[in-house]
């Protein structure tokens, strides 16, 4: 069980009002809020210890270097990774997937083919459609249905020797759905294609073990974990990293360097040239323990029960709507209200102090299956209340009643 | 009316609301009674990048006055729109060009609305200047 009252404590910014109102933050799955254990971890970075690593002899980057090193360690443990090299710090999940599909390129020719889900953010899917053009392999999309689950029958046909790499995120950040990437990852193996799964709206829920899932690269972003935005991770296999071209040229990626020919460094700083995003990377590492000092278990838990019972009351609003109704959902409902624009919707909720996304939620495709301009999304995380939830449900309703 | 006094009007009706909610109301209504643009310009030629929901807008001349109609798929975004409208069409196109906008921040528009809307907003209007300025060329 978790004690809320605790929690909330934790994040300095429930505190504050929003138009007069005391905020009421649904917006989960965009960014999550920050708690004052991961805060201190960023001012204590640059009031005590900031300084470049890996290349200073100074007492400063010794420590900087080793608290970095340390939160690559904490973060392997946390996804249960076999080595530490295999954690490539990112400055996100986008950076993630670019560096994989900017590498792929050398392992593909004319006529493979990519395979990627109708779930995704369509942000997401332009790496894909780039690598394609450069390559001429073919791009071909994992269908779903209307409960919003991807159809698992269309997937394996589409699988052939042809296909070389399938994409897929774990969980939808539109319609929350949790996709069956245990099966996805195994059906690929069996034709010898490479899987990619995007974890960002996983992370926050499910604690996701690299070795169980045998995925060949999982990418997070640290701020839908209580972390800071700019920092996340790439997870890859070692046989996967070592094949995988680099992204980008600079320092720290190199090992020697002569007008001749460069070198590349070891794993994993062949993929980290520069200065990286080291506060990030050490609070990135101090908001999972924070999490995991509440317990993903318990966090699930208590998701779950908000969930369920934000599903129950929202539905008792005339004409309101639910897109993405699979029964393995994360704490996420995608709504509409009959006859209103999700915008009118969002536009009231914010005057009454309540935070919600409308639109498309970068999953334009999705919007189309369902012929919707968008939806109103409401997500929730585990510092969040049945009350706050109430809270919205009469916000909801007093658009409704303002709107129609 | 010149656009001046137009606007002036507005923002006497707008200090009438002690809150927003009756902002919004009022808005919503104007909304309401919108008069929609025709079916054949609610095509991507007239619609407005920049707004979370669709806004399409369409003028044309009648004598030397530009008129606009305009319609949105978003309720609220439809009172903003109207607002415009009343300050803005059925003027001449230079009269459009010079007009200022201030009054949009006098009554607590842009001060209110979600940094994606303002931008909306802004674009609605750069539209509006943008038709009156390719008139006024045609007018000469």
């Amino acid at each position: 069980m978790i004690d809320i009252t605790k929690i909330r404590k934790d994040f300095p910014i429930l505190n504050r009002e929003v138009n007069g109102k005391p905020l009421v933050y649904f917006d989960n799955a965009a960014t999550s809020q920050t708690p004052q254990q991961v805060i201190d971890v960023i001012v204590d970075y640059y009031s005590s210890y900031n300084a470049n690593i890996h290349r200073g002899v100074h007492a400063l980057s010794q420590e900087a270097t080793d608290k970095y090193e340390q939160a690559r360690i904490t973060i392997q443990k946390h996804f249960n990774i076999a080595k530490s090299h295999e954690v490539i710090f990112t400055s996100g999940t986008t950076h993630s997937i670019n560096m994989v599909a900017n590498g792929f390129g050398a392992f593909l020719s004319a006529g493979d083919e990519i395979i990627v889900s109708a779930l995704e953010h369509h942000s997401n899917i332009v790496p894909w459609q780039m690598l394609c053009e450069r390559t001429g392999a073919v791009l071909k999309v994992i269908p779903m249905n209307l409960e919003g689950e991807l159809v698992i029958d269309t997937y394996k046909e589409l699988l052939s020797n042809k296909t070389k790499l399938v994409f897929c995120n774990h969980v939808s950040n539109a319609l929350g759905t949790v996709n069956p990437v245990e099966i996805i990852i195994k059906e690929a193996h069996k034709v010898g294609a490479a899987v990619l799964i995007d974890g960002a709206q996983a992370a926050p829920h499910i604690k996701a073990d690299m070795q169980a899932l045998d995925v060949d690269f999982y990418t997070v972003s640290a701020h839908k974990v209580c972390g800071p935005t700019g920092a996340g991770m790439l997870y890859g296999k070692e046989e996967w990293l070592k094949k995988l071209p680099p992204y980008q040229g600079g320092g720290e990626m190199i090992a020697e360097v002569t007008f001749e020919k460069t070198t590349y460094a070891n794993l994993p700083h062949k993929f980290e040239a520069g200065t990286p995003n080291i506060c990030g990377g050490i609070a990135f590492a101090a908001a999972l323990d924070y999490m995991n000092a509440i317990g993903f278990k318990d966090i699930a838990t208590y998701e779950e029960e908000l969930l369920e019972y934000a599903t129950e009351k929202l539905l008792t609003i005339d004409g309101l709507k639910i897109y993405g109704t699979s029964t393995n959902k994360t704490a996420v409902i995608s709504f509409n209200i009959e006859g209103l624009h999700p915008y009118d919707i969002g536009s009231i909720l914010d005057k009454l102090g309540i935070a919600v996304r409308t639109g498309h939620h970068c999953a334009q495709p999705i919007m189309d299956f369902y012929k919707i301009p968008g939806t109103v999304r409401a997500s929730f995380s585990f510092y969040n209340t049945k009350e706050e939830i109430d809270v919205m449900v009469a916000g909801v309703e007093r658009a409704r009643n303002m709107l129609m | 009316m010149t656009i001046d006094k137009i606007q002036e009007e507005i923002i006497d009706e707008f200090s009438m609301f002690d809150d927003w909610m009756q902002r919004y109301e009022y808005m919503i209504d104007l909304g309401k009674s919108l008069p929609l643009i025709e079916e054949e310009f609610k095509t991507n030629d007239y619609i407005i990048k920049g707004c979370q929901s669709k806004v399409w807008v369409h003028a044309k001349l009648q004598e030397d006055k530009l008129v606009f109609t305009a319609d949105s798929d978003a309720i609220i975004t439809k009172g903003i729109i109207a607002i415009l409208i009343r300050a803005f069409s059925n003027q001449k196109p230079q009269d459009i060009i010079d007009a200022n906008t201030n009054f949009i921040d006098e009554i607590g528009l842009k001060e209110h609305l979600s940094p994606t809307r303002a931008n909306g907003l802004v674009s609605m209007i750069k539209q509006i200047k943008l038709y009156a300025v390719a008139y006024q060329t045609q007018l000469k």
